[in-house]
């Protein structure tokens, strides 16, 4: 087992709207990221999974608000600082987090460099600007991103090299953990394919010690992550490495997640596509019970009474449901 | 899905031809700034057919789509709607063309007009196609089975506002207008792209149901190869405003000629073969 880079506990975190009612977008997760490895995060709009990826930055502005639990990066509880400390000592260089969309927060009247610059200052005020730009350099011929683009303006790039530009910026100071949110879902499938390639590169020359990568592309997480948590509702699901959770699902809403895989492979028109019927419950009010449990087709009555604990089994595997493995395993075989 | 879908894509050469178009193109701008989107393309659509067009962003699917639905007019070539050539010079005659296609764009969000109710969204559908006197009994009753043809409730949704609804619902409710309108062509442009794998999914099987059950031609645009292949009987694929390979799903998909298929399909992840990253080149220059 190597070393634990990102350890998650039980962290809750809260949204309160202006009506001063409380969502509770994450409730309870807890995972274990080791050095190297890189996690993946799936599930419906509307799951949490954003609010996880904002919560693990420990950096909450409202209407986020933290409850409890600890996320502790290698070593050092972040959770429950202070903002503007979390700004200047962890952003950038514990954690580094690239949202959805990443490439329209370019402002378009400052040159790349500028945004580099930005980042080393907050936290080097002193630095000088002409070892900011060989550090840069450096980087960018790494990555494969050319040398000119440092000195043009967001407007003058493709989405793509957008994209690729942030993840540059927001890796230069070698950030332990790597929160991506949908990285690359607004882009087709080639800058698709350079943007993973280049994450893939700052994980194997070191600069990242580890990712948390979310989407709902399932093939795409399957070929990107070495474990993939299902999320739902707040709550983590299931947890297992990719292999296990495309090809034997165990919770009833993971099975019908991989269910709903689409690609160009032969077999894909021959399999149904199975879809969940109705949507995720309302945060501000979860239910009693087992949360997936009015859109779930083998829920019994006692789902819905019994809080459903964390199940582990085989080799680091969690599922959350009542039923035993066996019991599941029968009803899939039964469809 | 009717549980009878045919896994084989049916063959459909020999069915009543629906929209056709030979040699179409369509260039914007003139002289040195001069874009040719659309790059003198032929297709025939049939009768029942469910056709993708797949191309990455630029590759003019877009402006094909609107060429196709009356709302840019292409600079040269001609477009066959049932056998004969379209005509939509003048408004009478375009609201004639607009009862036999309709279409589903990417974006639910800017397809409703936000002040106006839900309900009024369908009557005028209802409205529209001569079931202006009908009792509002009987119109209630066919905007509920709209509803329910997209497993929405239409009690739930009366007086309610479109921003009211999510991405997955309003999406939903496009398909309930179109059910309610029941062209021979539906138009959809990228429907699934702005909402999530398990909706998607519900997306799909409701268009599918629609080509089953009213025998609509469905023109399918898209950018996802693998849910191309999932849903249609005849592929198009796109580059540069140029169809380079077209036929029926399986063997486009499974057996690709054009360098370009072959590149797109390489650059889909997957999950029973290893996604080869090393064909990309991150650029260097």
């Amino acid at each position: 087992m190597g070393k634990v880079i990102l350890e998650v506990k039980n962290l809750k975190t809260k949204y309160v709207t202006r009506f001063g009612e409380n969502v509770y977008a994450v409730d309870g997760v807890s995972f274990k990221i080791e050095e190297g490895k890189s996690l993946g995060i799936a599930g419906e709009s509307g799951c949490g999974k954003s609010t996880l990826a904002l919560s693990l930055m420990g950096y909450y502005f409202p209407p986020l608000h933290y409850m409890s639990g600890d996320i502790i990066i290698d070593g050092k509880n972040i959770s429950g600082m202070n903002p503007d400390e979390v700004r200047k000592t962890i952003l950038g260089t514990e954690i580094a987090y690239i949202p959805q969309a990443a490439m329209n927060a370019l402002n378009p009247t400052q040159k790349i460099i500028r945004f580099i610059e930005d980042v080393v200052h907050a936290h080097d005020p002193k630095a000088d600007k002409k070892v900011i730009r060989e550090i840069a350099e450096k980087r960018f011929a790494e990555l494969g991103l050319p040398a000119k683009v440092l000195d043009q303006h967001a407007v003058e790039l493709s989405g793509g090299m957008k994209q690729r530009t942030v993840i540059a910026v927001s890796t230069i100071l070698n950030p332990k953990v790597l929160i991506a949110d949908e990285p690359s879902s607004a882009l087709d499938v080639t800058s698709q394919k350079m943007v993973i390639k280049m994450m893939r590169e700052l994980m194997d020359k070191g600069y990242i010690k580890a990712m948390v990568f979310i989407t709902h592309e399932l093939p795409l997480l399957y070929n990107v992550t070495d474990d993939i948590m299902v999320m739902y509702a707040g709550q983590i699901v299931e947890r297992g490495t990719a292999k296990e959770m495309v090809f034997d699902p165990t919770h009833p809403y993971s099975h019908g997640l991989m269910g709903s895989i689409l690609v160009p492979e032969e077999g894909t028109r021959g399999h149904k596509l199975t879809a969940i019927p109705g949507t995720p419950p309302n945060l501000k009010h979860p239910p009693d019970g087992c949360r997936f449990a009015d859109r779930c087709k083998y829920a019994a009555p006692e789902c819905r009474y019994y809080t459903i604990p964390e199940k582990e089994f085989g080799d680091n595997r969690m599922y959350r449901c009542l039923k035993s493995l066996d019991e599941l395993k029968e009803v899939y075989d039964h469809e | 899905m009717s549980e009878d879908r045919i896994v084989p894509s049916k063959d459909f050469t020999n069915a009543p031809l629906c929209l056709s178009g030979r040699h179409v193109t369509k260039v914007f701008g003139f002289g040195d700034k001069k874009t040719i989107a659309v790059n003198d393309v032929s297709f025939d659509f049939h009768e029942g057919e469910f056709v993708s067009i797949v191309g990455e962003s630029g590759s003019g699917k877009t402006t094909l789509s609107k060429i196709l639905l009356g709302l840019l007019n292409h600079t040269e070539g001609e477009i066959l709607f049932q056998g004969q050539p379209r005509d939509i010079s003048t408004g009478k005659k375009r609201n004639a063309y607009w009862k036999g296609i309709q279409a589903i764009f990417q974006d639910p969000f800017s397809s409703y007009n936000s002040f106006h109710k839900i309900d009024s969204v369908l009557l005028d559908c209802i409205n529209m196609r001569g079931g202006k006197n009908l009792p509002m009994e009987k119109k209630v009753e066919m905007m509920t089975e709209a509803c329910s043809f997209v497993n929405l409730k239409f009690a739930e949704l009366t007086n309610k506002y479109p921003f009211e609804l999510s991405g997955g619902q309003m999406q939903r409710l496009m398909i309930a207008r179109i059910f309610l309108l029941k062209p021979k062509i539906l138009l959809a442009d990228e429907p699934t792209s702005m909402v999530d794998a398990c909706s998607r999914a519900t997306i799909l099987d409701m268009l599918l149901q629609l080509r089953d059950e009213i025998g609509m031609t469905i023109i399918f645009i898209t950018h996802d190869i693998g849910l191309a292949y999932y849903i249609s009987d005849t592929v198009y694929i796109m580059e540069h405003g140029k169809f380079v390979e077209y036929g029926k799903a399986d063997e486009v998909i499974l057996n690709p000629k054009a360098a370009y298929t072959k590149r797109l399909i390489s650059d889909v992840p997957k999950i029973h073969e290893e996604w080869d990253l090393s064909t990309v080149e991150l650029a260097t220059e």
